[in-house]
C-alpha cells in the first residue's frame, strides 16, 4: 500500500474543472494522475468527465488529453498504443482511458472487448456511479436492482430497475487481461495501488471503480466518500484484484454493516423502503448477498453473511 | 494488379506507420494484401485488426492524433458505421487516407458497386476523390498523403473507386520505384500531437460561443486545398508522366452535349463519345476526380459552352430534387450563370451495368435538349425495369 507522502504534489487533474460539489468521478480523476509515474496520455470517454473538464477554451488537464466520442475510447487508445510503439516509445508512456459505466457497460463494451483480446498496452478505468448521469440519470447495465432513475422510475407498479448490475470484471477476466480490479475511491490507497499494479503490467489492465455520484444517487454532498466506503463494508460493492485469472479479496469484511446503512442515505433507493415494495428490497439484499458470496468463494473465502434481512419493515 | 492491390501496394510505398482496418466487400483485399506485407516483414507498419469499422476509423483517430502515418479502408456498411467517426476525423483535423470500394447500401442487401455509401456520407468534412480506374486509385491514393498531411489542409482524404468494377478487375498498372515515391509522399510531420512533452488537449467541448468557430476553420482548410492539390498533381506528374486535376474533359472544346459523371463510368462514356463523335455528333464527356472540395469554377468553364449535359448519378437521394452530384451541378449553374441545360440520370445502382447503350441513350437525349427540346423530366432512372 502506498502512504500519502510517496504521492505527488502536482495535480495533473488541475483545479478549475466543473465537476459538482462532492462529485466521485472528479476524486478518482484526481487520484488516478496522482497514481500515475510515468508521463500519461489520458483518452476520455463522452461523460460528466469529459464535459466538465474540457470546456474550451478551459482544460483541467495538464498531460495529453484527447476525447473523441462515447463508445470507442478503448479503440482510440489502441490506436495511440500502436502509434507510440511505432515510434518506439511504448514503454515510456501509461495510455489511460477513462469511461464512465455508460460508456464502458454498455455502449463501449464492444470496442474495449476488441482492445483487450488484441491486448494493447494501456490501462482502462471504468468509473462507476451506476447510471448515465451526465444525460440526467438514465438507467444503465451497471445500476443496480431496485435503483430509481429517470428511465426506471419508483413507479407505482414498477419501483425501479428490474435487472441486475452486469459482470464488468468478469468479462473482462473472460478476456485473460492479466489484472483486472475493483476498487472505490474511499480507499485511496487501495486504488492508487492498484492503479500502479494495472500500469505496469506489459499488455491491458481494467480497473472497475465505484464512485458516487450525489446528484444521481440523491444524498448530502459531503457524504460521497461515506458511501463510498459504505457500499465496500456491506458487501455491497467488494474489493478484489485477479491476476492472471486468480480472485483476491482487497478487503475482508468479517463483519458485515447492514445493507440498509448504505441503502438509506440514498433517494434512488428511497421507494424500496415501503411495506408495499418489501419484496424488492429483499430481492436487491439477495442480489447482493449472491455476488458477494460468487465473488468471496472466486477468491478463494468463506463468504460471511451480508446482512440479515430486517426484521421489521423499514420506514 | 486489381484496384484493390493497387492501393494496398500504394499504401505500402507511403510508408505508413499504423493501418487499422475492418474487412468488408470488396475492399477487403487491401487490408489481405496489406496483411501479407507485414506478415512478410515487407513493411514496418503496426496493424490493428480492429473487430468493427467504427473501431478501425477510432484507433485511426487515435495514431493520427499520436502523430502518424495512418491507412485504412472500408465499403458500404462499413463507411455507415464510420458515419460518426468520420466527422471525427475531419474535426480533429487528422489527415488519414482511407480508400472506399464503393458498394450499395443495404437495404435490400448488396455487395456491388453503386456511390450511395460515399454519397451518404459526403458532408463528412473529408476531401472526396474519385478513381475511374486500378491506375488512378493507386496514383490518387499515393497523392492523398501529401495533401491530407500538408499543414494548410490537415484534413482526412478518402480515394473512391467503384466495387468490383475497379476493385476487383485486373488491369496493368504502372507503378513507381519504391524510393520515387519515398520521396515524394515525405514523412509526416505534424504540427500538433499527443506528445508528454507538451501537453494539449484534443477534442474539448466547444459550446455555442465557440463551436461555429471551430467549424469555420474546417471550412477554410477545405478552401486551402485546391491549391494544395494542384502543387501535388504537378509534382506527381513531372516524376510520373501522368496528369491529375480537378477534373477530366474529354472532347469538351466544341462539345454541344455531354455526360458528366465521376468513376469507372466515365471509361464506357469516353467510348461512347468516341463512336458518335465519328457520326459527327458534337458530344465530350467531364469526368469529375475530386468531389470535395467541389470544383464550382473549374466545372462551369469546362461547360461554359455546353448546350446540355446529363449528369449521371449512381446514388439517390431520396425526395431530392437530384441525386448528390447533379444538385451540387445546378447549384455550379446558379452561381455561376453558364447556361447549360442539366438534366439528371440515375444509374448503376447496386451493380446494375450500365451499358454502351445507355450512355449512348443519354447523349442523345443531351443533343436533343441542345437542339432545343425542353427538359421534360429533370430525373430518370436508366436501365430499370418500369
Amino acid at each position: 500500500m502506498v502512504t500519502l507522502k510517496e504521492l505527488s504534489t502536482q495535480e495533473f487533474f488541475g483545479p478549475g474543472h466543473r465537476m459538482c460539489t462532492g462529485c466521485g468521478p472528479a476524486a478518482m480523476a484526481r487520484m488516478t494522475m496522482k497514481a500515475l509515474q510515468k508521463p500519461a496520455i489520458v483518452v476520455n470517454a463522452t461523460g460528466c468527465l469529459e464535459v466538465a473538464s474540457t470546456i474550451y477554451p478551459d482544460t483541467a488537464w495538464k498531460v495529453p488529453w484527447v476525447h473523441t466520442l462515447f463508445e470507442n475510447t478503448a479503440a482510440v487508445a489502441s490506436g495511440i498504443e500502436a502509434s507510440l510503439r511505432k515510434q518506439g516509445k511504448g514503454d515510456t508512456v501509461d495510455i489511460v482511458a477513462f469511461g464512465g459505466d455508460g460508456g464502458t457497460f454498455d455502449i463501449g463494451i464492444q470496442a474495449l472487448s476488441g482492445a483487450l483480446e488484441r491486448r494493447h498496452d494501456f490501462t482502462y478505468i471504468c468509473y462507476d456511479n451506476e447510471a448515465y448521469m451526465n444525460t440526467g440519470i438514465q438507467r444503465s447495465g451497471a445500476t443496480p436492482y431496485g435503483a430509481a432513475t429517470t428511465t426506471t422510475p419508483a413507479g407505482s407498479k414498477i419501483p425501479g430497475k428490474t435487472d441486475a448490475k452486469k459482470d464488468l470484471i468478469g468479462i473482462c477476466v473472460a478476456h485473460g487481461v492479466e489484472y483486472a480490479a475493483t476498487a472505490s475511491i474511499a480507499f485511496w490507497n487501495d486504488y492508487i495501488t492498484k492503479v500502479r499494479r494495472a500500469t505496469a503490467i506489459k499488455g491491458p489492465a481494467v480497473i472497475h471503480v465505484l464512485a458516487p455520484c450525489p446528484l444521481g444517487w440523491r444524498f448530502e454532498t459531503s457524504e460521497t466518500i461515506k458511501l463510498a466506503k459504505l457500499a465496500v463494508q456491506t458487501n455491497y460493492f467488494p474489493l478484489y484484484e485477479v491476476e492472471n485469472g486468480k480472485y483476491k479479496l482487497s478487503m475482508k469484511t468479517p463483519k458485515p454493516t447492514p445493507l440498509e446503512e448504505f441503502l438509506k442515505p440514498q433517494g434512488r433507493f428511497r421507494h424500496l423502503f415501503v411495506p408495499e415494495f418489501s419484496k424488492n428490497l429483499e430481492e436487491l439484499r439477495r442480489q447482493v448477498e449472491s455476488n458477494w458470496s460468487r465473488i468471496a468463494q472466486l477468491c478463494g473465502e468463506t463468504p460471511v453473511q451480508t446482512s440479515p434481512p430486517s426484521s421489521q419493515p423499514a420506514r | 494488379m486489381n484496384g484493390d492491390e493497387a492501393v494496398a501496394f500504394a499504401a505500402k510505398q507511403a510508408q505508413v506507420d499504423v493501418v487499422a482496418a475492418y474487412p468488408i466487400t470488396p475492399q477487403t483485399i487491401i487490408v489481405e494484401r496489406f496483411s501479407d506485407y507485414v506478415a512478410n516483414g515487407e513493411v514496418d507498419t503496426q496493424y490493428i485488426c480492429v473487430e468493427s469499422e467504427h473501431s478501425a476509423l477510432s484507433a485511426c483517430v487515435g495514431s493520427s492524433l499520436a502523430g502518424s502515418r495512418v491507412f485504412t479502408a472500408t465499403s458500404s456498411q462499413g463507411l455507415a458505421l464510420m458515419h460518426e467517426v468520420l466527422y471525427l476525423a475531419s474535426g480533429l483535423r487528422t489527415p488519414i487516407v482511407m480508400a472506399v470500394a464503393n458498394r450499395a447500401l443495404s437495404a435490400p442487401i448488396n455487395i456491388h458497386n453503386d456511390h450511395s455509401d460515399m454519397m451518404g456520407s459526403r458532408d463528412c468534412g473529408w476531401i472526396q476523390i474519385y478513381a475511374e480506374n486500378a491506375q488512378e486509385a493507386y496514383d490518387w491514393t499515393l497523392q492523398a498523403f501529401r495533401i491530407a498531411e500538408d499543414h494548410k489542409v490537415s484534413l482526412p482524404v478518402t480515394v473512391n473507386l467503384d466495387g468490383f468494377t475497379i476493385s476487383h478487375a485486373m488491369e496493368g498498372v504502372a507503378v513507381l520505384e519504391d524510393s520515387e515515391v519515398s520521396d515524394f509522399v515525405g514523412k509526416r510531420d505534424p504540427t500538433y500531437k499527443l506528445d508528454t512533452t507538451k501537453p494539449m488537449t484534443f477534442g474539448a467541448l466547444a459550446l455555442p460561443d465557440y463551436y461555429s468557430e471551430f467549424k469555420r476553420q474546417q471550412v477554410e482548410a477545405m478552401k486551402n486545398a485546391p491549391p494544395v492539390i494542384a502543387s501535388v498533381n504537378d509534382e506527381f506528374e513531372r516524376m510520373s508522366g501522368r496528369q491529375y486535376s480537378e477534373l477530366s474533359a474529354f472532347n469538351m472544346e466544341d462539345a454541344d452535349a455531354a455526360v458528366l459523371c465521376m468513376g469507372s463510368v466515365a471509361g464506357t462514356a469516353r467510348a461512347v463519345a468516341a463512336e458518335l463523335r465519328k457520326q459527327g455528333k458534337r458530344v465530350g464527356v467531364l469526368k469529375l476526380w475530386q468531389y470535395r472540395p467541389f470544383p464550382t469554377r473549374e466545372i462551369a468553364e469546362a461547360l461554359s459552352k455546353v448546350k446540355s449535359i446529363g449528369v449521371v448519378d449512381r446514388a439517390v437521394s431520396f425526395g431530392a430534387p437530384y441525386g448528390a452530384l447533379c444538385s451540387d451541378i445546378a447549384a455550379a449553374k446558379v452561381l455561376t450563370g453558364i447556361q447549360t441545360k442539366i438534366f439528371n440520370i440515375i444509374c448503376g445502382l447496386g451493380g446494375r451495368d450500365v451499358r454502351p447503350a445507355d450512355i449512348e441513350g443519354i447523349f442523345e437525349r443531351a443533343l436533343r435538349h441542345a437542339d432545343g427540346a425542353p427538359i421534360d423530366d429533370s430525373l430518370t432512372f436508366v436501365g430499370v425495369r418500369p
